[in-house]
């Protein structure tokens, strides 16, 4: 039986997400140091196609596409890092409590997680960013608000089955706090489904994150890829870079981090890995 | 299945739904509550500024100066009365306005369901069947890019090959408005609009659904029932049709009722891409013009839709698989 390294590392979908993921967190943490050009400021004439003076042209105002997309990495990535972060969190704590205590507790909780999915989630995040006013913070809350319900669903499910296992019942009678046999023996062992849900909600939360930042709802003053796509929309016609490359720099990003989610899931359940 | 117990299931079924819309509705009512700015202030904006006096005097005009608790009560009243109020922006109706938009909304949402199933089921059918060969490889290689990709972007990318440089189909809108089509030809030209709205709509849905399919296939021709199948002579082709596709379709279906919501969220999108006059540009201009009625009322019939399809999902279910037995 090969380790999980082994695994995770011998599958080519995974080495290539992983690299592209790499490339994309180098230009976000270094930023200012490879694209040291403001990308809202404006660099030459406008309309021009993609060549040696602008790696990828420059947009209807004349500012860098190359600029734009690598500080647009940063806030794509950290947006979509923190909001699914704070939902893993909140998910977490939540699904834990429904499956550990059992009864009123679980059927309160599951109702409320079940109704949080009825509600047309990315509706319900337009109006979420809408109330709070765009801006960075308010698009974590919104994200994170419509993503939380899967990982309570999995979190849940694996304390139901964690819990019955003979190394809680030791814990329980060696006087252990709830609390403790929760958080230090139970919610450890449901590691591996939710890295695996939670890498996956990376990949929703950018795609989430730029499909509101395109409608105009995305933080101000901060550039991001889906607002790219969206201020070049109407110049579609004459100048189709500007609508191009932002969007495979989305579709990149968020392929590479299905293949690596994939690939930890495979690695994790090696059993189920063939189907 | 008898028709009395069919109707008996929908009632109970419809009676069950009341609480889930009204906790829907009462909530959005609340949730709008906080957000910043009110009708009367969207007003007196767009007509160049206002004195004090007079944005008060249409908030008491527009009963927005009664308690929140109030405004609830006399709104949930006049919800369940059918009565989804007055949008003073469209000076309309609001129940008149969500029905002249629910149809296009309907068809592009009945459109995407019926080709994203239908292809994705096949492709994921195909990919089971040629499992671990190259068509395989090469269908799920294509699922999991469309997976992967926005919406919007996709839309763009559509209207940028199919509409600007081959000229196939029309870059927005339902019809085309100076041509005053009637009959049959009305019917092609919407068709023709809807085309790169549908597809655009469908790509990641069709990625879905074959990838669950072609799962829920080999999963289920492991399955004993199979062996069974084999034992007493049947065809491996009479097995796939016959037996295991029938049960690999129910977790689509289920995925399909499921994603509704989902299905809703990216027709907003769709529609502002394409300049669809459907339910999800209502909401967006609803939203930006502090249109709360309105607003409320789109949330209200978004639910109903979701509501409604689960039922229908939950049919097809007992139609589909014989043991489920309509609970009550």
């Amino acid at each position: 039986m090969r380790t999980f390294w082994q695994r995770f590392f011998g599958n080519a979908r995974v080495i290539a997400g992983l690299a592209w993921l790499a490339l994309v967190v180098v230009l976000a943490v270094m930023a200012p140091v490879i694209a040291p050009v403001d990308p809202f400021g404006i660099v030459d004439q406008p309309f021009l196609p993609p060549s040696d003076a602008h790696l990828f042209g420059t947009d209807s105002l004349g500012r860098s596409i190359w600029s734009g997309l690598v500080h647009g990495s940063r806030t794509t990535l950290i947006i979509a890092v923190v909001a699914t972060l704070s939902a893993v969190a909140f998910g977490t704590v939540l699904g834990a409590i429904a499956g550990y205590y059992g009864g009123y507790m679980d059927d309160a909780l599951m109702r409320i997680t079940e109704f949080f999915q009825t509600i047309p989630s990315f509706i319900f995040a337009i109006v979420l960013v809408a109330i709070l006013s765009p801006s960075a913070t308010s698009l974590v809350v919104a994200i994170a608000v419509v993503s939380w319900p899967p990982i309570a669903r999995v979190v849940r499910a694996e304390v139901l089955s964690v819990k019955t296992r003979e190394f809680v019942h030791a814990a329980v009678i060696a006087g252990q706090a709830d609390l403790a046999i929760l958080f230090r023996q139970v919610l450890p062992n449901t590691l591996s489904p939710l890295i695996v849900t939670g890498s996956l909600l990376v990949a929703t939360a950018i795609l989430i994150e730029s499909a509101l930042s395109f409608l105009g709802l995305g933080a101000p003053n901060l550039m991001s890829w889906g607002f790219m796509v969206g201020a070049g929309r109407s110049f579609l016609r004459d100048a189709w870079w500007l609508v191009t490359i932002p969007g495979i720099a989305i579709l990149l990003t968020v392929l590479s981090i299905n293949l690596v989610g994939e690939g930890l899931n495979d690695a994790l359940n090696p059993r189920l890995a063939d189907l | 299945m008898t028709g009395a117990r069919l109707l008996r299931y929908l009632f109970w079924r419809l009676l069950q739904a009341v609480p889930v819309i009204l906790g829907v509705t009462i909530l959005c009512f609340l949730m709008l509550q906080l957000a910043p700015g009110d009708l009367a202030e969207v007003l007196a904006g767009e007509s160049g500024g206002a004195s004090p006096g007079y944005i008060e005097e249409l908030r008491v005009r527009y009963g927005l100066d009664q308690p929140v608790l109030v405004q609830l009560w006399v709104y949930v009243k006049n919800v369940l009365m059918f009565d989804l109020g007055f949008s003073f922006r469209h000076n309309a109706g609001v129940t008149s306005l969500l029905l002249e938009r629910l149809g296009p909304t309907l068809l592009l949402m009945g459109g995407t369901l019926l080709l994203s199933v239908g292809l994705g089921v096949l492709a994921g059918l195909f990919a089971a069947i040629w499992v671990r060969t190259w068509r395989d490889h090469a269908i799920s290689l294509v699922a999991i890019v469309a997976y992967a990709t926005p919406l919007f972007w996709v839309g763009l990318m559509l209207i940028l090959v199919f509409s600007i440089w081959l000229d196939w189909f029309p870059t927005s809108g339902m019809e085309n408005v100076v041509m005053f089509y009637e009959g049959w030809d009305w019917v092609v030209d919407v068709a023709h609009h809807l085309v790169l709205p549908v597809v655009t709509l469908s790509l990641f849905y069709m990625a879905l659904y074959a990838r669950l399919m072609r799962a829920t296939m080999l999963e289920q021709r492991g399955l004993d029932y199979v062996t069974t199948a084999r034992a007493k002579g049947l065809t491996e082709s009479q097995i796939t049709f016959g037996h295991v596709l029938r049960n690999a379709l129910l977790p689509v279906i289920t995925m399909a009722g499921v994603q509704v919501g989902g299905l809703l969220g990216g027709s907003v999108v769709v529609e502002s891409v394409f300049a669809w006059p459907g339910l999800g540009q209502l909401a967006f201009e609803a939203l930006f013009s502090r249109d709360f009625n309105l607003l409320l009322g789109i949330f209200f019939i978004c639910a109903c839709l979701v509501v409604a399809v689960n039922i229908v999902v939950d049919i097809i279910y007992v139609v589909l698989d014989p043991r489920i037995e309509m609970g009550e």
